[in-house]
């Protein structure tokens, strides 16, 4: 394998590791304030349709964006509404809204579009374009670094940069700010929250909406970054496999950096490499696809050290009598 | 004085669905006293304070805060007002630290940086000034209860509260702990801060309070000056009748040795050990009390002994070996050599709340040929058995079709009680016997004890209440960290010697 052979393919890692990251980032504060959500697959993918929609349209794919996060922020305020309000099962809730968010895509796309429940093709201004990043074009032909800069780090959408920087900004709101002690604490034992005089509700609302937020970027990237069009099943288990590699991370942003990277490399070599020989034997291109979700069912039969989820989680919060 | 109280309530009242917790109640609360609300469980006491506190809200009725109305509709205006409080179960976040802890609601601004250097400082000042030294980085849950609570009451502190309401704070303490409490208690009312210490022991209340409050089903039925009453007193108003507060028994008469364990060692699933090689010896006709404060391994005894935990070691009944882990190591192998156990927890392990007393009577004993036609169940047989049994235990009320949830906390235990009572063992277990009882039903259940004891049956008893155990016990067994610190009689001993045994430290020659 030669460096532009890996670059490759680490190229491709991070572009596959971005919706990935949105969504782990997105269950991480809904999870961390105790909220469990598996809805993050239907949010995706709603927000996949309603981008590419917009995008089409429109013709802008700001609007695009905006229309995908509206989306899947409406799906979270339901699974709010469900599970801090009327203190529901937040795993029904949430395969309710995996299956609402299946149904309605290709519902509403076949009557806008008529094209069997897809967008048409966008191009131009309704995709995100890749950025070339300043004085990549100049080191292009320094060797290593600038091939490293040029192929690497440059040219991408904007979407995967926000992706990156969404784990900081994740790290210092949730360890560092007022909002991020509170979040954490109303995950754990929301009763010492709530005699501390800070409204338990407000605070678990607050931390799924923004779940809902960022699973509305993970699909506009995936329809509008990603690909250039919505169709079918587009989120394709992604929603899951975040979820799986949110477990793994334990709950933490950096953890989950590391473990979406993960995904997305392996899902980047199932597509690099079709066949592939070990020791003589041929392994099935099928296998190599397979790999992401190989490794969700061993994470989530806990093969990976022991997880301790949010002590809350999960549960809606009732002052007990 | 001329000063407005403190806290004053007017004809505050409140309900949970059909259960009227709180009626018409009124109250008056002088600045710079420590006042007691004394009464049985599901008196209201808690709710009440809740309510003050803004954790729940009442149906009518109206709080005054020094002399003004004060509306407190949650926790964030209770705190404004300047009223603290330490609840029964803590609200504390385990695995943040100190100092998160008592920043969370009253940090300073959006960014937690300049908030905690704060707050260290602040801290460490209110930490010098009452004696309540904690480390301000130490995890909550690294902490022995006692610090906790200090955490709690630093909390309240650091919020500037002038009002303070524990609730039962000495549930979880050692005698000793639960003095260095009083001492902080007493530095605060010398502050000119007021106190409400709600508590269901009676000694409590003589030592510390100024005046005190019973309440009685939801009422406010007497409120005194502490100098003017008396434990004995204070007990009648509480259940209303006269009641007996010393257990009416003989001396012992000790038979032939009916268990003896040896060398006991439990391990549990994280790797720690919880008994540490226990030796004990139960006669015929004895009541051996295991005193200590909560979890330093009386629950892993009972565990072993009832056959629910495994454990290495020898136990034999009746000089016969029981095995301890492994087949044969189960709670119905335990039951037919002729243990029976009252289980501490009796919401987990005594009872299945949702199922009718006549279905909890038959737990463990649903393969007695008595309760069984052929393959099936004799139904029958077992309600006409739990009737009779409900009959002979007072349970109140006498209905075998109701489900375990809908008594009250003493009924149930006594169907529990009855259940391993009358299957006449050997060697009866039992943890926690009065644990959220009302006194009326204390007396009940300790003369029914008794009596199984007088029957020449070897009980032993597990109970964090000291009271319980001095009062009840032959013999005392005090465990700290998994071991037997040492043996008492109670007649020779006084809770000063037990509480230091429980703390860990050896007691004096004996």
């Amino acid at each position: 394998m030669d460096l532009n052979t890996v670059l490759l393919i680490l190229d491709s890692t991070l572009r596959l590791a971005t919706p990935l990251l949105f969504a782990c980032l997105a269950g991480l504060f809904s999870e961390r304030a105790g909220v469990f959500d598996i809805g993050l697959e239907g949010k995706m993918l709603i927000a996949a349709f309603f981008s590419a929609a917009a995008a089409a349209l429109t013709g802008n794919v700001w609007l695009g964006l905006l229309a995908g996060c509206a989306a899947s922020m409406a799906l979270a305020a339901i699974h709010g509404l469900a599970s801090i309000t009327f203190r529901g099962n937040q795993l029904i809730s949430g395969v309710a809204i995996n299956f609402l968010a299946t149904g309605l895509t290709v519902l509403i796309a076949q009557d806008w579009f008529q094209q069997g429940g897809r967008t048409p093709q966008l191009e131009g201004g309704a995709r995100f374009q890749p950025i070339t990043l300043p004085f990549a074009e100049t080191l292009r032909d320094v060797p290593v670094f600038g091939q490293i800069y040029y192929d690497l780090i440059s040219g991408h959408t904007i979407l995967v940069y926000a992706g990156f920087l969404a784990v900081p900004a994740t790290w210092y709101v949730l360890f560092r700010t007022r909002f991020g002690l509170r979040l954490r604490a109303v995950g754990e034992n929301p009763g010492a929250v709530d005699t501390a005089g800070v409204s338990v509700t407000g605070l678990r609302y607050g931390a799924v909406m923004i779940c809902g937020l960022l699973c509305g970027f993970a699909g506009a990237y995936l329809s509008t970054g990603l690909s250039a069009g919505f169709v079918k099943d587009m989120s394709a288990g992604r929603g899951f496999i975040a979820l799986a590699a949110l477990i793994f991370a334990k709950w933490r942003p950096w953890s989950a950096l590391g473990a979406c990277l993960l995904f997305g490399l392996l899902d980047a070599l199932g597509n690099r490499f079709q066949s592939i020989e070990i020791a003589g034997i041929a392994l099935p291109v099928q296998f190599m696809q397979a790999l992401p979700y190989i490794l969700t069912v061993v994470i989530l039969a806990g093969f990976v050290g022991k997880a301790i989820p949010p002590r809350a989680g999960g549960e809606a919060y009732v002052k007990e009598r | 004085m001329t000063d407005a109280p403190a806290i004053e309530l007017r004809r505050i009242s409140k309900a949970f669905g059909p259960v009227q917790a709180n009626k018409d109640i009124s109250l008056k609360v002088m600045p710079g006293t420590i006042h007691g609300i004394i009464g049985e469980n599901g008196a209201g006491k808690s709710t009440l304070m809740s309510i003050l506190y803004g954790f729940y809200k009442a149906d009518s009725g109206e709080i005054l805060v020094n002399g003004r109305e004060t509306p407190i509709p949650d926790s964030q205006a209770a705190i404004k007002a300047g009223i603290g409080m330490v609840f029964q179960h803590f609200k504390l976040v385990e695995n943040f630290s100190v100092l998160e802890n008592v920043v969370l609601g009253a940090e300073e601004g959006a960014f937690l940086r300049p908030t905690l250097a704060k707050a260290r400082r602040h801290l460490t000042e209110l930490a010098r000034e009452y004696e309540m030294n904690v480390d301000p980085d130490a995890k909550i849950e690294d902490l022995s209860v006692g610090h906790q609570q200090r955490v709690e009451i630093l909390k309240a502190l650091y919020r500037e509260a002038n009002i303070l309401i524990l609730d039962e704070p000495t549930g979880v303490l050692t005698p000793a702990e639960a003095d260095h409490l009083f001492r902080i208690l007493r530095g605060l009312k010398a502050e000119g801060k007021t106190i409400i210490l709600i508590t269901h022991k009676l000694r409590e209340i003589m030592e510390i309070t100024d005046t005190v409050s019973v309440m009685r089903r939801g009422e406010m039925t007497d409120t005194v000056r502490t100098a003017d009453t008396s434990p004995q007193d204070l007990a009648e108003r509480m259940v209303g009748r006269k009641v007996l507060l010393r257990v009416d028994k003989t001396p012992a008469q000790p038979g032939k040795t009916v268990l003896e364990v040896k060398g006991l060692r439990v391990t549990d699933s994280q790797g720690v050990e919880r008994l540490k090689g226990i030796d004990l010896t139960v006669r015929a006709g004895e009541i051996v009390g295991i005193a200590g404060v909560a979890g330093n391994g009386q629950s892993e005894l009972l565990d072993v002994l009832g056959g629910i935990r495994a454990a290495t070691g020898e136990i034999t009944l009746n000089g016969q070996p029981l095995s301890l882990s492994g087949p044969g190591s189960d709670a119905r192998a335990r039951r037919r050599a002729g243990i029976t156990h009252v289980p501490e927890d009796r919401h987990r392990l005594g009872l299945i709340l949702d199922f009718k007393a006549w279905e909890n009577t038959g737990f463990g004993y649903q393969d007695l040929p008595k309760y069984c036609a052929g393959l099936m169940m004799d139904n029958r047989a077992l309600r006409e058995d739990t009737d009779a049994k409900m009959g002979r235990f007072d349970v109140r009320p006498h209905d075998p079709n109701l489900a375990a949830k809908s008594f009250s906390g003493g009924n149930q235990q006594k169907i529990v009680l009855a259940r391993e009572i009358e299957a006449d063992p050997d060697l009866l277990l039992i943890g926690q016997p009065t644990r959220g009882v009302d006194i009326g039903a204390i007396e009940f259940i300790h003369q029914r004890i008794v009596e199984l004891r007088d029957a020449g049956k070897a009980i032993l008893l597990v109970s964090v209440e000291l009271d319980e155990i001095m009062s009840l016990s032959d013999r005392i067994a005090v465990m700290f960290d998994g071991r037997i610190m040492g043996e008492r009689l109670p007649a020779e001993t006084d809770e000063t010697e037990l509480g230091l045994l429980m703390a860990g430290m050896e007691g004096r020659a004996a």
